[in-house]
């Protein structure tokens, strides 16, 4: 089921693969017979025009859409579909194509946010701030401060996120999925509308991610130059289907994507 | 002139001339006041969980209570009944979770607070057919709810404190205390904003939806059997009483629909107000002013603080 030209490239184990998945909204078709998969450790672009099915991609692979056919195989366990809080606690943390923060809270609580799952101390403690409680929000606080360092938003931590200027709440909604940990983070065009500054920092904190925590990224991206420099593989989509699969010189070369980017001759 | 002193200098003559009157006013508005603030906190859990006006809050008084009554009357005792109530709020909100909320994730919020209409009309449908239309006694005795008045001979006359009002300030102050502390240190809580400020997100990073929301709901019913208990050792339980839960409006207008301690304060003021208002400026449009004088007051509020006192300002970057 390979598309045409899209040898192996990275090695590693497969973390997470989709299997002839399928999903249509009513008569629409958004996603149809879609294969592919995501190897540890590596940056995997999922590209297309527009409504070419990327976003409902990633929320089959999340578990905000459960697919009509298909399989999904995760960490080895393969289902027919994943529920959100599976993926959540499995291990897959994802950002949104249109910012989704908690507005009325600080960055610093919606970092802490990412924190839930991680959470174990039951509520008697937490009513008192004490014993292990207090412990354990120390401990979260401590890597979630990592995280605000990493991110380099230490003067933001304690305005609410309503406020912050759109870079920056992209910047935020980052923080929030690496606190927890995630081995496979979702990214949903991470650099839209941004200016070319913060493209810039927006990448080195993908690729930083990517090196330093070691965590798996698969990213949905407009910006040919940035899925060209990032990526390890890029997956190109249009109209719900794979047309191409490769490293990202291969999928540049590969007509069908050409075809599909600029149109084609009638 | 005539009517400028009876609206501004009368009214205060009287309360510095009978000092007795206006405690006695006083306390009767500030237990009025903690059962508003009471039925308000109901409607501020939900608000905040789901950014939804749960229409049936009002409704979840009535059933709570007539629950309470028709469980005592089949024979049971009062605490058996009481705990049986409980647990069937804790059904309620189990399934408005899974009959109501869950097929709606993610649809606007419009949507959610109309199913809160479906809801409502349900619960006197249903609370009609099993426990019939009459109004009812609450069940005092059994629960140890004391009858009579306190009577001080103070401030050169005399003040009296029901006993009921007295448990039911206390018991009111208490429960708001506790929840505001649960929903305000806990990770539930942290959980709870989260929910109320966006689904997806909420879902992206583990929170459980169904689990939040069936907690709220459920603290919602707790909160609706206490003040159905007492509004109905009040007057009784009869489905009027969902009228008086409209009332937590123009609190919430007032404290924030998002404020725990708004919802208080909000409550203080309209009880107050409202008392006040009826006792000494009352009789100059000839009484019934307790029907329309809190949302007078509530309008007044909004046209300097349209977020209410504690409510969180509304941050919108265009």
């Amino acid at each position: 089921m390979r598309a045409p030209g899209g040898p192996e490239v990275a090695a590693g184990e497969v973390l997470l693969s989709v299997e002839n998945v399928s999903l249509s909204f009513g008569g629409v078709k958004a996603v149809s017979d879609v294969s592919f998969d995501i190897r540890k450790g590596e940056i995997r672009a999922i590209i297309g025009p527009n409504g070419a099915g990327k976003t409902s991609m990633l929320n089959i692979i999340n578990g905000f859409y459960q697919p009509q056919q298909g399989r999904i195989t995760f960490k080895g366990e393969a289902r027919a579909k994943m529920r959100p809080h599976e993926a959540a606690t499995g291990g897959i943390a994802r950002t949104f194509q249109n910012v989704a923060l908690f507005r009325g809270m600080t960055a610093l609580d919606n970092i802490m946010a990412g924190r839930t799952l991680k959470m174990h101390s039951n509520f008697f403690w937490q009513l008192l701030r004490h014993g292990p409680a207090m412990q354990e929000e120390v401990e979260h606080r401590r890597s979630v401060e990592e995280i605000i360092d990493f991110l380099k938003i230490q003067e933001i931590r304690r305005v609410p996120v309503g406020r912050l200027p759109y870079g920056l709440q992209k910047r935020v909604e980052l923080g929030r999925a690496l606190a927890m940990e995630p081995e496979l983070l979702l990214l949903d065009e991470p650099m839209a509308g941004m200016n070319l500054e913060e493209k810039e920092d927006m990448s080195r904190f993908v690729l930083d991610a990517n090196d330093y925590f070691g965590t798996t990224i698969a990213l949905i991206e407009h910006d040919m130059g940035v899925v060209m420099d990032l990526s390890d593989r890029v997956v190109v989509l249009d109209h719900g289907i794979k047309i191409a699969d490769g490293t990202p010189d291969e999928v540049k070369r590969n007509q069908a994507v050409i075809d599909a980017y600029l149109g084609v001759a009638h | 002139m005539e009517l400028l002193y009876q609206i501004f200098v009368d009214p205060f003559v009287q309360m510095a001339t009978a000092p007795d009157l206006f405690v006695q006013t006083l306390w009767e508005g500030l237990v009025g006041g903690m059962l508003y603030a009471l039925i308000a906190l109901g409607f501020v859990l939900i608000f905040k969980a789901s950014g939804v006006f749960n229409f049936a809050q009002g409704i979840m008084v009535v059933f709570a209570a007539l629950t309470l009554v028709g469980l005592y009357d089949a024979g049971l005792p009062a605490f058996l009944a009481l705990g049986l109530t409980i647990v069937v709020m804790f059904l309620l909100a189990f399934t408005v979770e899974r009959a109501v909320l869950r097929p709606l994730v993610n649809q606007p919020d419009i949507i959610l607070f109309m199913a809160t209409f479906g809801i409502t009309y349900f619960l006197i449908g249903f609370g009609e057919f099993v426990f019939g239309g009459d109004p009812k006694v609450m069940v005092t005795d059994g629960l140890f709810l004391p009858k009579g008045a306190i009577t001080y001979k103070a401030l050169g006359g005399i003040v009296q404190l029901q006993k009921l009002d007295i448990v039911a300030a206390v018991t009111a102050t208490i429960m708001v205390a506790a929840l505001g502390i649960f929903f305000s240190k806990t990770r539930i809580g942290r959980a709870l904003r989260a929910v109320a400020d966006s689904h997806s997100a909420a879902l992206s990073v583990g929170i459980s939806l169904e689990q939040i929301w069936v907690i709220v709901w459920f603290a919602a019913g707790l909160v609706a059997l206490v003040t159905g208990i007492f509004w109905g050792a009040r007057s009784d339980v009869s489905f009027a009483l969902e009228v008086i839960a409209l009332k937590a409006l123009p609190v919430l207008i007032l404290g924030g629909f998002t404020s725990i301690p708004g919802a208080i304060v909000g409550g203080l003021i309209i009880g107050i107000g409202e008392k006040l208002g009826e006792f000494y400026w009352g009789p100059l449009v000839g009484g019934g002013t307790d029907a329309w004088f809190a949302y007078v007051i509530a309008l007044v509020f909004l046209l300097f603080r349209p977020q209410g006192l504690f409510g969180e300002t509304i941050i919108e970057r265009v």
